[in-house]
């Protein structure tokens, strides 16, 4: 009856990704102490350390944080089927609630009401955005070469696709720490851990996440 | 023939989706440029349109370039083009994980993946800055004209900031809130 098991328990992976996925307002980082209560101390299927280690983890793969984490998880308990049954756990109830809304919206977008508050929205969006920089920029920009890696993107990104933009940032990062690496300057990567905004997840709250 | 458009549309949403899904570094609004390119190129929807949608996204639980994908996905080929969207974006995500999960997982304790986000960082930081400049473009914040609507539209943008980085409100709220006061103002 392995079969049977196996069944149940890609059920259960689903279920609870799909519970905790409405929650993840303005930020995956929202979803961590959930998953904790959930995964940790209710169904003891991972320690918090490895809980940490994967959100560390899917960090530096694209895409949501709370789509990656949810996946990464999802694989070390179940593989590859485990990594399914948690990528649709968490994304199928924020799907369906995007998709009502964007349902509504276009039965209703021409209402003065609501294009009166779409005026205001829009600008409070810009604020979030300016926001979201903000965030960013403090973990980002530690000093003066990447400061000078944010300043030549801006102007870029008028002529070139972003994705190149991207690719070229990337590729910089690698360049500019060897260069650094052999006139022998020590490359500061991360601030310190006692300063480090990103120790606290609720520092990203907002930020898109 | 009509079959053959709405097939190609679904097309253009698979393939801008799913190569942002694989650059998507740094959450949604780094997103938002790559976003607004697909949508000039192709002419999905207007660009009024595009701010209104990522409005929604940002008021939604989920992750916000995934929903305005999912929004635009939507609003370019219906039901079929918001799960195209879905699953373009998705997929990325999925392929990475599962890779690093079987090969690297010590991934993010890699010099030369630490090096490579020493640049990442700042780029994304660039990507949200263009995206607030293109955005405040979109919404007419960018003007010399003394109105009420002018003066109004700084104000509103002031406050919402102040909201955020010095009360520390949830942005959902914030976005509520605004919506209220342009209700008593513009309509």
């Amino acid at each position: 009856m392995k079969v049977k098991a196996d069944t149940r328990l890609l059920f259960q992976i689903f279920w609870t990704f799909f519970r905790i996925s409405p929650v993840t307002f303005g930020g995956g980082f929202a979803m961590v102490p959930l998953i904790i209560k959930e995964i940790v101390e209710k169904k003891k299927w991972l320690t918090t350390e490895e809980i940490t280690d994967v959100i560390a983890l899917s960090q530096t793969v694209p895409g949501a944080v709370a789509v990656n984490s949810a996946t990464f998880i999802g694989h070390r308990i179940g593989g590859v089927r485990g990594a399914l049954a948690a990528m649709f756990g968490v994304s199928l109830p924020t799907f369906l609630i995007i998709l009502a809304f964007g349902i509504s919206y276009s039965h209703v977008h021409d209402n003065p009401k609501l294009e009166a508050a779409f005026i205001s929205i829009r600008v409070t969006i810009v604020a979030i955005i300016v926001y979201a920089a903000i965030k960013i920029a403090k973990t980002a920009i530690t000093d003066k070469t990447s400061f000078f890696i944010m300043a030549a993107g801006i102007p870029l990104l008028f002529f070139i696709h972003p994705i190149l933009v991207i690719f070229l940032g990337a590729i910089t990062g690698i360049i500019a720490t060897y260069i650094k690496k052999k006139l022998g300057y020590d490359t500061e990567m991360k601030k310190s851990k006692e300063d480090d905004p990103t120790n606290n997840p609720d520092y990203y709250m907002g930020a898109g996440i | 023939m009509q079959g053959g458009l709405s097939q190609m549309v679904l097309w253009e949403l698979f393939h801008t989706f799913f190569l942002m899904g694989f650059v998507s570094f740094g959450g949604g609004y780094a997103m938002l440029p790559i976003m607004e390119t697909g949508v000039t190129q192709y002419g999905w929807i207007s660009a009024e349109k595009l701010t209104n949608i990522i409005a929604i996204a940002g008021m939604s639980p989920g992750p916000v370039a995934a929903n305005s994908a999912i929004l635009i996905g939507y609003s370019a080929a219906g039901i079929n083009g918001s799960i195209v969207s879905a699953f373009a974006i998705l997929l990325p995500s999925l392929i990475l994980v599962i890779a690093v999960a079987a090969f690297f997982t010590k991934l993010h304790h890699n010099p030369i993946v630490e090096r490579m986000f020493y640049g990442l960082k700042p780029i994304v930081t660039s990507l949200i800055i263009f995206a607030a400049i293109k955005f405040a473009m979109a919404s007419n914040m960018i003007t010399l004209e003394v109105s009420f609507r002018s003066i109004s539209i700084v104000l509103i943008f002031g406050l919402s900031l102040f909201a955020l980085l010095k009360l520390r409100w949830n942005p959902v709220y914030v976005i509520m809130l605004s919506g209220l006061v342009g209700v008593a103002l513009y309509s």
